[in-house]
C-alpha cells in the first residue's frame, strides 16, 4: 500500500483513480454484509467465482457491504447498468454471467411488484424515494480496500478541512444544521463547540457504535460497508475539537463490523491518514477499537465512558457533561456512527448543500431500519420530512401477508408507537416528539393487526428491567413494577385501578430517573396507552386480547367437523388436557388447558381453533 | 461565588457545593438515604430530588449530586416533588418493609398506602455498605454484582471473603437493617405508627407553593384555612 | 507460569490495562471466565477482586459457567419478536428441556437469548456457533438441533 506524506500526494493519487480504477467492462456487486451471509451470499459468491472463469477480463466480482434491500437478499447489482437481481441461489450464477455477455436482462430474477417488473435500481419502489447520500457508495466499495474509497472521492473532505481553521470547521457544521443521529438530536456543531472551548491539552473523541436498540442495525451496515467514511469524519472532528486520540466503541454482538473497522483503521494508518503529522499537516490523531460487552445502558454516554474505563456501566448525573469532564476526566466528544458519517460530505460540499436537504429544523437524511410486518424490509436512507406513509407504503410496499397495518414503533425501547391514522406526519425530530415518540437511532418497526399493543409494551419493559444498571431506585424498582402490572393485564388479572397506577408510575419514573434509560423507559407504555387505550381496557374489563396474542385470554377449541380423531394433539398435550377416543372428535378440557398452543402447531387437519 | 435561590431564599455558595450542601447550610430538611457526609456521592436512591428551573419548564435532579450554578432556581418541597418522593418511598417500602428508617420517612411525608406486592427483601441498594467498606475501611470486600432485576450486593463468588475484617461497618451504616420496624404486618405493609394527622398544609392548597417551614403545617399559617379532613 | 497467567499476561500486553478487553480475551480462550483467572486478573491489574467480579457479572457477554459444545442463540430483538421469536424459544425450551441461559446435562448445548443480532430484516434469527440462520420457524430450528445431535 502506498503511504501518503502530503496533501499533494493524495491529490495525485486521487487524479489517477479519477472515478474508476477497474478495467473490466462489467462488475457484479454482491451484497455481503452480516444479513447477506445469513441469507446465503457466501455460497452465491462461490458459485459466481466458478461461473465467471474464463471471462475475468470482461466481468469482475466485488463483494461489498449491504446494499440495503435485505428482503431481496442474496442479491447482486450489475454495473454499470445498475440492474438488480433478487433472492438468488447458487444455481442462478451461470445464467447471470451469460446474460451479461449477451447484453440481456433475466426477467425472472428482477424485482416484481404487483405484476410490474423493475430491473433498474432507480425504478425499484424500494429505492425510488430514498436519497442515499451516505449509503449509495456501498454498492461500489470493497470494504477492505481503502483505494476503492479514494476512487469515489473519499478523503476530499479531510483535505478541505486541513486547509481550514478548526473554528471554521465548527461554524460549517453548525450552519449545516446536523443533529446527533444517536437519538437525542442535539445540534452537533454546538456539541463540538463546547468541547473545543475546553482548556485542556488532552481531549478525546468517541464513536458510539453500541447500537443497542433491538430492531436497529443502520450503524452495523455503515461499519461493514463503508468504514472509511466514519474514520474520515472522526479525523475531521478531532482536528476541529483538538483531540489526538479517538475510540470506536463497537457492540460485541457485531463480530463482522468489529473485524471490518479494525482492518480499515489499520489501512488508514498505513496510508497516512492516521498517526503522527497526518499528510504533513502537523496534526496527530489515532483511533483505537474497543468492544462493548453486552449492555444496552452502555449506549448512554457516561455509561459508555465507564465501560471503556473498565468499570460497571453505571451512568452518572450530568453536569458535568462529557464535553467538560469525560473519559479519564478529560473533555470528551461522543457522537453516533451516522453523525460521524455525515461530516465528510458536509465539509466537502458545504453546509449550504446539506441544509437544502430536509426540513427547517431537521436537516439532511436519516437511515432507518424498516423491519417487522412489512414487505420490503431493509435499510432506507430518506430525506427528513418524508412522510411515514411514503416510507411504509411506497418504499416498504405495505403489509406482509395481506394483513392490516396498525402502527409503527420508532426509537426502540426509548420511543413510542405511532398509529396508522397519523402516518401522514413528516419524519423529523419535532413531529415525532409531538406525536409521543422520538426519532431515536432509526429503528422503524411495522406492526400489523396481529400485534397486541399491551404485549408489545410488556416486551419492552421486560427488556428494560434486565438492562437497567440498577443504580437508581426509580428505574430499577419502577421498571420491575411496571412489568408486574403489564403482566397482570395480559393475564387478565388486573383491575380498573391498574391503568391509573401504571400511568402514575410511568410519569414519576420518567421525571426522577438518573439517566436517559430510565427517563425514556416509560415511553412505550405511555404511547400505547395514548393511542391504544381500548386494548388495555379490553384486557382488563372484558378479559380479552383483541389481537389474539395474550395466551391466557384465549380459548383453544377443537372443531368437531375437521377433527379425525388421530390423537396427535392428545399425545403432545403437556397437561393431558385433551380427551377423546381414536377416530372420534376430541375435546379440550378448558380447566386443564394452559394455552401453550402445541396442539394447534401439530394438527395436520386444521381442526384446532383459537378464540379470542 | 454562585448565587442560587432555594424556596425563595437567596444563598451565596462556594463553587464546590451541591444543592444539598446549600440546603443543609440554611436548615431546609431534604430526606436522604444513600447520602452520607463521610462517603463519596452516589445519587441512586432518588429521595433527595428537588425541582429546578430549566428554560420554561422544570426538571427533577438529585440534590446530593447536583452542583450549584449561578442563577439556579430550586424548589425543595413543591407538590410535584412531594408526590414523586412519595412514589419513590412507596417503591422502596414495597421492596423492604422492615426498615424503620423508611417507615419513619413514610410517616413524615404522609405516605398512606402501598399499592405494590411486598418483596420482603433486606436491601435497598443504596450502596452505603459498599462505600464504607471501600473508602473508610479500605477493605473492598463487598460490592455490586449483576444489574437490573438481578442486582445484588455481596462478596466475590458469594464466598467468605478474606478481605473482610468483620468490622461491622456495613451493618452500622445500613438503613435497612439498623433498626427493624415493629410496626408493619404482612397485611398492611405500612406502619404509620408515628403518623400524625394535622391540618391540611399549604401544599394541598396551593400547587406551586413550597413550604419551607416544615412539611406538616408546623408554622401554623394554613391551620385556619380548611377543616380537618382525611389527607390522602 | 500457569496457563491462566500466560494468557492474562499476553492479553495485558496487547490491550494495556483495559479490564473489559482482557476479560474478553480470557472468555474467548476458555469460552467462559474461570474463577482462578478473575483472581489472577485482580492481582495483575491491581484492581480489587470485587470490582473485577462486579464487571464480569454486569455485562451479558461474559459467562461465569462453562458453555456447551454448541452454543444456540435465539434473537429476541423487537423485529424478531414480532415475527414469532418467542415461539422458537418455547420450542427449544421443550426440545432441549432447559430454560434459556442454561446448559444441557450432557453439556452438549448452551441455550441463550440475545436482544439483537442486527439482522432484523430477515428475522426471526437463530445463531448456532458462528452460523447465522434467518427466517426461522420452530420446525426448522428443531431440525437443525437434530442434525447436531447426530
Amino acid at each position: 500500500m502506498i503511504k501518503l506524506h502530503s496533501i499533494n500526494e493524495y491529490e495525485e493519487l486521487s487524479k489517477k483513480f479519477n472515478g474508476s480504477k477497474n478495467s473490466n467492462t462489467h462488475i457484479i456487486s454482491i451484497s455481503s454484509g452480516t444479513c447477506g451471509h445469513a441469507s446465503g451470499s457466501i455460497e452465491l459468491e462461490e458459485a459466481l467465482k466458478q461461473a465467471v472463469k474464463g471471462y475475468e477480463d470482461q466481468i469482475g466480482l466485488k463483494s461489498t457491504g449491504c446494499h440495503g434491500f435485505c428482503a431481496a437478499e442474496p442479491n447482486v447489482i450489475i454495473l454499470p447498468e445498475k440492474i438488480f437481481y433478487k433472492n438468488l441461489k447458487p444455481e442462478d450464477a451461470p445464467y447471470i454471467i451469460q446474460s451479461i455477455l449477451n447484453g440481456e436482462i433475466l426477467d425472472n430474477l428482477v424485482i416484481n411488484e404487483n405484476g410490474i417488473k423493475y430491473p433498474y435500481i432507480h425504478e425499484i419502489p424500494f429505492y425510488k424515494l430514498q436519497r442515499r447520500i451516505l449509503t449509495a457508495s456501498n454498492i461500489v466499495i470493497d470494504p477492505q480496500n481503502i483505494e476503492d474509497y479514494i476512487a469515489i472521492g473519499g478523503y476530499k473532505g479531510l483535505i478541505k478541512a486541513l486547509r481550514m481553521q478548526p473554528k471554521e470547521i465548527i461554524e460549517e457544521i453548525k450552519k449545516s444544521g446536523l443533529r446527533g443521529r444517536g437519538g437525542a438530536g442535539f445540534p452537533t456543531g454546538i456539541k463540538w463547540e463546547i468541547a473545543s472551548n475546553q482548556k485542556s491539552d488532552i481531549k478525546f473523541i468517541i464513536c458510539n457504535a453500541d447500537e443497542g436498540d433491538p430492531g436497529a442495525y443502520m450503524d452495523r451496515n455503515l461499519l461493514e460497508a463503508n468504514p472509511q467514511l466514519i474514520i474520515e469524519g472522526m479525523i475531521i472532528g478531532a482536528y476541529a475539537i483538538g483531540a489526538n486520540r479517538g475510540w470506536v466503541y463497537v457492540r460485541d454482538e457485531y463480530p463482522l463490523a468489529v473485524k471490518t473497522i479494525t482492518i480499515n483503521v489499520n489501512n488508514a494508518r498505513e496510508m497516512g491518514f492516521l498517526g503522527k503529522n497526518i499528510l504533513n499537516s502537523g496534526f496527530d490523531f489515532d483511533i483505537e477499537i474497543t468492544r462493548g460487552a453486552g449492555a444496552f445502558v452502555c449506549g448512554e454516554e457516561t455509561a459508555l465512558i465507564h465501560s471503556i474505563e473498565g468499570k460497571r456501566g453505571n451512568p452518572s448525573q450530568r453536569p458535568p457533561f462529557p464535553a467538560e469532564k469525560g473519559l479519564f476526566g478529560k473533555p470528551t466528544n461522543i457522537n453516533n456512527v451516522e453523525t460521524w458519517a455525515n461530516i465528510p460530505k458536509i465539509i466537502e460540499k458545504g453546509a449550504k448543500w446539506y441544509a437544502n436537504i430536509g426540513t427547517e429544523r431537521s436537516k439532511g437524511t436519516k437511515i432507518f431500519s424498516l423491519v417487522g410486518n412489512v414487505k420490503n424490509t431493509g435499510l432506507v436512507e430518506v430525506p427528513m420530512g418524508i412522510t411515514i406513509d411514503e416510507v411504509v407504503f411506497d418504499i416498504g410496499s405495505g403489509a406482509l401477508n395481506g394483513k392490516k397495518i396498525k402502527a409503527i414503533q420508532t426509537g426502540g425501547p426509548s420511543g413510542g408507537c405511532i398509529p396508522l391514522e397519523h402516518f401522514h406526519l413528516p419524519i423529523d425530530y419535532e413531529s415525532l416528539k409531538k406525536a409521543g415518540s422520538i426519532m431515536g437511532s432509526g429503528g422503524m418497526i411495522v406492526m400489523d393487526e396481529d400485534t397486541c399493543m399491551v404485549d408489545f409494551a410488556r416486551y419492552f419493559i421486560n427488556f428494560l428491567q434486565g438492562e437497567s444498571c440498577g443504580k437508581c431506585s426509580s428505574c430499577r424498582e419502577g421498571t420491575q413494577r411496571m412489568f408486574e402490572i403489564l403482566t397482570d393485564i395480559t393475564e387478565g388479572k388486573a383491575d380498573e385501578e391498574s391503568i391509573e397506577l401504571l400511568e402514575e408510575l410511568a410519569y414519576i419514573i420518567k421525571a426522577t430517573s438518573l439517566c436517559g434509560l430510565g427517563q425514556t423507559a416509560p415511553n412505550p407504555v405511555l404511547s400505547t396507552l395514548k393511542y391504544f387505550r381500548e386494548e388495555y381496557i379490553a384486557h382488563i374489563k372484558d378479559k380479552k386480547c383483541p389481537a389474539g396474542v395474550c395466551r391466557a385470554l384465549l380459548t383453544y377449541k377443537i372443531n368437531p367437523e375437521n377433527c379425525t380423531g388421530c390423537g396427535v394433539c392428545k399425545i403432545n398435550c403437556p397437561e393431558g388436557a385433551i380427551i377423546g377416543e381414536p377416530k372420534q372428535p376430541h375435546i379440550i378440557d378448558q380447566n386443564k388447558c394452559i394455552k401453550c398452543g402445541f396442539c394447534q402447531d401439530n394438527c395436520k387437519f386444521d381442526s384446532i381453533i383459537c378464540e379470542i | 461565588m454562585p448565587k442560587i435561590i432555594v424556596d425563595g431564599i437567596e444563598i451565596d455558595c462556594p463553587a464546590f457545593w451541591t444543592i444539598l450542601d446549600a440546603t443543609n447550610f440554611i436548615g431546609i430538611n431534604i430526606p436522604t438515604l444513600c447520602y452520607h457526609k463521610g462517603l463519596s456521592l452516589w445519587g441512586g436512591c432518588r429521595l433527595c430530588i428537588v425541582e429546578i428551573r430549566e428554560g420554561d419548564n422544570t426538571k427533577f435532579v438529585s440534590s446530593c449530586t447536583f452542583p450549584v450554578q449561578e442563577g439556579l432556581f430550586i424548589r425543595t418541597a413543591s407538590q410535584k416533588v412531594i408526590k414523586a418522593r412519595k412514589m419513590i418511598l412507596e417503591l422502596l417500602i414495597a421492596q423492604n418493609p422492615t426498615s424503620k428508617v423508611l417507615q419513619d420517612l413514610a410517616s413524615k411525608i404522609g405516605l398512606r398506602k402501598i399499592r405494590f406486592k411486598p418483596k420482603w427483601e433486606n436491601c435497598i441498594y443504596c450502596g452505603l455498605c459498599v462505600r464504607i467498606c471501600e473508602e473508610q475501611m479500605m477493605a473492598n470486600a463487598i460490592g455490586f454484582i449483576n444489574r437490573g432485576d438481578k442486582l445484588k450486593i455481596t462478596t466475590p463468588f458469594d464466598k467468605n471473603s478474606e478481605d473482610c475484617r468483620r468490622c461491622g461497618g456495613c451493618m452500622y451504616i445500613c438503613p435497612a437493617c439498623t433498626l427493624r420496624c415493629e410496626g408493619p404486618h404482612p397485611e398492611s405493609v405500612l406502619c404509620n405508627g408515628c403518623y400524625n394527622i394535622l391540618q391540611p398544609t399549604c401544599l394541598e392548597l396551593y400547587e406551586n407553593y413550597s413550604c419551607w417551614m416544615g412539611l406538616k403545617g408546623e408554622c401554623g399559617t394554613c391551620v385556619n384555612l380548611k377543616k380537618n379532613e382525611e389527607i390522602d | 507460569m500457569s496457563v491462566e497467567e500466560a494468557i492474562i499476561e499476553k492479553s495485558i500486553k496487547k490491550n494495556g490495562n483495559f479490564l473489559i478487553a482482557v476479560l474478553q480475551d480470557i472468555q474467548e480462550y476458555y469460552n467462559y471466565l474461570p474463577e482462578e483467572c478473575l483472581i489472577q486478573v485482580s492481582k495483575k491489574l491491581q484492581i480489587p477482586l470485587i470490582e473485577v467480579y462486579g464487571v464480569a457479572t454486569f455485562y451479558q457477554s461474559f459467562s461465569l459457567v462453562p458453555k456447551g459444545e454448541h452454543i444456540i442463540v435465539v434473537c429476541l430483538g423487537t423485529a424478531c419478536y414480532i415475527r414469532g421469536g418467542k415461539k422458537i424459544v418455547e420450542a427449544l425450551t421443550k426440545e432441549l428441556n432447559i430454560e434459556p441461559g442454561s446448559i444441557t446435562k450432557d453439556k452438549k448445548f448452551s441455550f441463550e437469548t440475545v436482544s439483537c443480532l442486527g439482522c432484523c430484516a430477515i428475522g426471526p434469527m437463530v445463531l448456532i456457533d458462528d452460523a447465522y440462520y434467518g427466517e426461522m420457524t420452530p420446525k426448522k430450528v428443531i431440525r437443525l438441533i437434530e442434525e447436531l445431535k447426530r
